[in-house]
């Protein structure tokens, strides 16, 4: 516990806060927000980092504790501290129909901004956020990363000395990440302001100058990035493998109960020990090397001491994919979507072979949904042709579709059904009967750990539960192919890790699996992918082929390096 | 495929009842509707408020006014002195109408002299005030046959069919059967597909081996259950509370309803699989709903309709069931008869229906 710091731009002390009937969202947290500069909040998803930002913004009242912004009291005086302080939720409200200009202008008289004053203050943010030449345009036009751009320069127009952000930079391509970065970066070095910073993307925290871990409500820890890696060093390994041996290597590194995290990460293996020393494995070619710890490291292995213990499901097929050659499963040649008179895809082509884990990266509104819509069959194609084993799925049979499994980026599950009936109800609309219907069934309370929660509606589960059931009901026919829509976003690091154990061990059995995510990270886990931008493929390879092609160590680097290339 | 189909149902009739907006939707406001519809609901008159202005005050405007006091219908509510209280009284929604004997009105009966009485009537509420002014025509003549004696030569001797005492309720509760049918299966089926669409779970569903045919059945059997129920209960209270007799068959009547939900249903269903939300789903049953109440002959007959709007009610199925409940309650017809009925329905529930399923696969969102 940090003696309470005169300076602190926020403190907070003792703060609860409940939803009824059973939500505890905040559980006694206490922290201090430094002036002047950024800190980041982190923890997973249900955390309580919103609940926190909008208690701070004196959008909810405190059951008990108290907050003091500025050395104002959140509950004496909510206005006094929302005239000073600027507030960013997940989707913020930019007027669609309106152009870029206006809706700055409109932000600008809300907040009292003078005339005479607008236009020096808009031209900086104009000009660091690359919209200056779009002034013209609908906000409802713009790219995903645009509009984020766009609805932070909104909220400093009127120059506030507090901003809060909640997850700024989900779903934003990586160019307009490292642009929203350095317009904070910007503000907070000319004008002192003083910004706290919800993120899920750890490489982001690591640019905090202070970092408040959260979870379940209650604070981890409040330090400084740096302090947080100290108690890693020695912990952390880097196991260089060729790609053939890395899944198998990655299951068996997961499974060790010395081992509190493993990660596939460019050209090898990425392993936290328990321990400070270094992992011990089979394989006499793999050597560990000790590297530089990074913050993911230090969050998992804090999430990890909290009791918190990794589910690994194991999934054996009963009915394995017919494997050997690995012909082609899924071609995809000159597709178009055009709505209107835009075009979303504009000829994508890519191919998938038998038992591959392909990958379809790209930012918000990139063409990744729609192109995976018109692949699953839900979406007709403007143009092109998409087959998946052979089948146009639109027109298709509907034995064809028996054999796919489809999870959809948002819980698309009946949320009034229990888990069990959820389970039964697509077991027989995917034709499972009798035995074989309850064995599966049965298989799947079992597997994914939702026996416990059989009864509970799937509305009221945890969001990780959500997830583990959505994908139960995707495997409950065992489908030789998977197709996965952004399944880990906005789940935490320790699911994601369970999710991609899951896959890895599907694809070791033959199955073949077409992935979209945001997460250029995850990427490494694809044995190919292709990167969407504007509806173009930007590039199509293995991790390895793409990293090298560009000489970046990373794929979000190599997607930097290619989108600047475009410019 | 029975199979698939199977747990489509299940799962239909599951969010149907496990939601308790979705089950407190199918269960009160019918009910509520039922009982408001069915004694609200009615053209006939009753205590309807007068005031009298009598110059007279002679043994003849007292006799008249004797006739009024005896009747239920009327009721007298005020007593004016001279023509200035006339207008506030009527204004103010006293009264409804002012009856007004001049000074003269006794001796000039007694001449055997004509004597005029000056009725003043509210006429905002036309068909109101038009029943009112029949029932004291039919005061007025009873007076003049009973207490002068006067026959004229040509009175008719009015007998009503099928509906003898001529009772509103009669006429509009069999109605209610037509309308709460049509409300009920439009709230079930106009959610179904969208709420699917805006929760993500029609993907999921159409990603299954599943046929829009059979997507089309499973969605088209929870509501006709519920329909069906509903119906009946309707039904049930109409003749055992509301004493409307049922002379009619049943089976004629029950195969009216069911094309008759059918209809509704593929309505429901296709507008529906065009909206990708839940309010455009309801804004669009509530777009359906109004218009076919009022082209339908349920309280204003259509025969009184401009032609073209007369033609537009054919594509209406509650105008060809309302025939088939207000005939098989009140009399008792051969199928021949009620065919013409029948079969338009069954044209809408087939067009609706395959538009419906067409759009389960084709509408782009």
């Amino acid at each position: 516990m940090p003696s309470p710091r005169p300076e602190a731009a926020v403190r907070i002390e003792a703060l609860t806060k409940t939803f009824p009937p059973a939500v505890t969202a905040l559980d006694d947290f206490a922290a201090a927000v430094r002036p002047g500069a950024i800190t980041g909040l982190i923890g997973p998803d249900g955390a309580g980092k919103t609940t926190l930002m909008r208690l701070i913004a004196g959008l909810l009242t405190p059951d008990r504790g108290r907050i003091t912004v500025f050395g104002t009291e959140v509950a004496e005086d909510p206005a006094w501290i929302q005239a000073r302080l600027g507030y960013m939720p997940q989707r913020f409200g930019l007027y669609e129909d309106l152009t870029v200009q206006e809706n700055l202008d409109l932000y600008a008289d809300l907040q009292g901004l003078a005339p005479q004053q607008r236009a020096e203050r808009y031209a900086p943010l104009l000009a660091m956020s690359g919209l200056a030449p779009f002034t013209g345009r609908l906000a409802g036009r713009l790219s995903g990363g645009m509009k984020q751009k766009l609805g932070l320069a909104c909220v400093l127009v009127g120059q506030p000395r507090l901003l809060l952000l909640d997850e700024p930079t989900v779903g934003v391509d990586p160019l307009s990440r490292r642009d929203l970065w350095r317009i904070l970066d910007d503000q907070v070095r000319k004008h002192g302001l003083t910004v706290l910073m919800a993120t899920a993307y750890l490489d982001e925290a690591e640019r905090c100058r202070e970092v408040i871990l959260i979870h379940r409500g209650r604070r981890l820890g409040q330090t400084s990035p740096s302090r947080f890696l100290e108690p890693m060093r020695g912990r952390v390994y880097y196991i260089r493998t060729p790609p053939a041996v890395r899944r198998r290597l990655l299951r068996e590194l997961l499974r060790d109960p010395d081992i509190l995290d493993a990660v596939v990460q460019s050209d090898g293996v990425r392993v936290v020990t328990r321990h400070p020393r270094p992992p011990s494995v089979t394989d006499p070619g793999a050597l560990p090397e000790a590297v530089e710890p990074r913050l993911e490291d230090a969050f998992v292995a804090r999430l990890r001491a909290e009791a918190e213990t990794l589910s690994m499901p194991e999934v054996r097929l009963s009915r394995r994919p017919r494997s050997g050659e690995r012909e082609p499963v899924i071609v995809v040649r000159g597709l178009k979507r055009r709505f209107g008179d835009f075009y979303a895809v504009k000829g994508v082509s890519f191919t998938v072979r038998r038992g591959e884990v392909f990958g379809l990266l790209g930012a918000n509104g990139a063409g990744k949904t729609t192109t995976f819509r018109m692949l699953c069959g839900l979406l007709p194609v403007t143009e092109g042709e998409a087959t998946v084993a052979g089948a146009d799925l639109r027109r298709a049979p509907a034995e064809a579709r028996a054999r796919l499994g489809y999870m959809a980026q948002k819980f698309s599950l009946y949320g009034h059904l229990s888990v069990q009936e959820n389970l039964t109800c697509f077991a027989g609309l995917y034709g499972l009967r009798g035995e074989r219907k309850r064995t599966r069934v049965a298989w799947a309370l079992q597997t994914f750990e939702l026996a416990p929660f059989r009864r509970q509606r799937a509305l009221d589960l945890p969001l990780g539960h959500k997830q583990r059931l959505a994908m139960a009901c995707a495997l409950l026919h065992e489908p030789p192919i998977l197709f996965l829509d952004e399944p880990t976003s906005g789940v935490d690091p320790l699911a994601r890790r369970e999710f991609w154990y899951l896959i890895n061990g599907l694809a070791e059995q033959g199955v073949t699996v077409l992935v979209t995510t945001h997460f250029m990270e995850e990427a490494e886990y694809c044995d190919r992918l292709v990167i969407l931008q504007a509806g173009e493929v930007l590039v199509e390879g293995s991790p390895e082929e793409i990293r090298r092609r560009t000489g970046a160590p990373s794929l979000e680097q190599a997607f930097i390096h290619l989108l600047e290339s475009q410019r | 495929m029975w199979h698939r189909i199977w747990h489509l149902l299940v799962k239909e009739f599951l969010t149907l009842f496990k939601d308790k907006r979705s089950r407190f939707v199918v269960i009160a406001p019918p009910l509520v509707q039922l009982l408001v519809f069915g004694y609200a609901a009615t053209f006939d008159i009753d205590r309807v408020p007068y005031a009298v202005y009598d110059e007279d005050r002679g043994r003849w405007s007292q006799a008249v006014l004797a006739r009024l006091r005896g009747s239920p219908v009327f009721e007298e509510a005020a007593h004016l002195d001279h023509d200035a209280q006339i207008a506030p009284v009527l204004d103010r929604r006293q009264v409804l109408f002012v009856i007004h004997f001049g000074s003269r009105f006794s001796e000039r009966l007694a001449r055997g002299r004509q004597a005029p009485v000056q009725v003043i009537l509210d006429g905002r509420n036309s068909n109101t005030a038009l029943i009112v002014l029949g029932y004291l025509r039919t005061v007025l003549a009873d007076f003049t046959v009973e207490h002068l004696h006067i026959v004229p030569p040509g009175r008719p001797v009015i007998r009503a069919w099928f509906n003898e005492n001529l009772q509103s309720r009669w006429f509009i509760v069999p109605g209610i059967v037509a309308l709460l049918t049509l409300v009920v299966t439009m709230v079930t089926t106009a959610l179904t597909v969208a709420r699917e669409r805006e929760q993500g779970t029609f993907d999921q569903l159409l990603v299954t081996p599943i046929t829009p045919f059979e997507i089309l059945v499973g969605k088209t059997i929870p509501p006709f259950v519920i329909g069906l129920a509903e119906g009946s209960l309707i039904l049930a209270v109409a003749v055992y509370w509301f004493g409307v007799p049922f002379r009619g068959s049943l089976t004629l009547f029950y195969a009216g309803m069911g094309l008759y939900l059918l209809a509704a249903i593929g309505v429901g269903l296709m507008i529906s699989s065009l909206s990708v939300t839940q309010q455009q789903g309801l804004m669009g049953a509530f777009l359906f709903v109004v218009p076919a109440v009022i082209l339908s002959g349920f309280a204003t007959p259509i025969e009184n309709m401009p032609e073209t709007v007369q033609r537009i009610t054919y594509l209406n199925p509650m105008r060809y069931f309302l025939v088939i409940v207000r005939t098989t309650f009140l009399a008792d017809p051969p199928f021949a008869l009620l065919w013409p009925q029948f079969w338009p329905m069954a044209i809408i529930a087939a067009v609706t229906m395959a538009t419906a399923a067409w759009l389960f696969r084709h509408r782009l969102y």
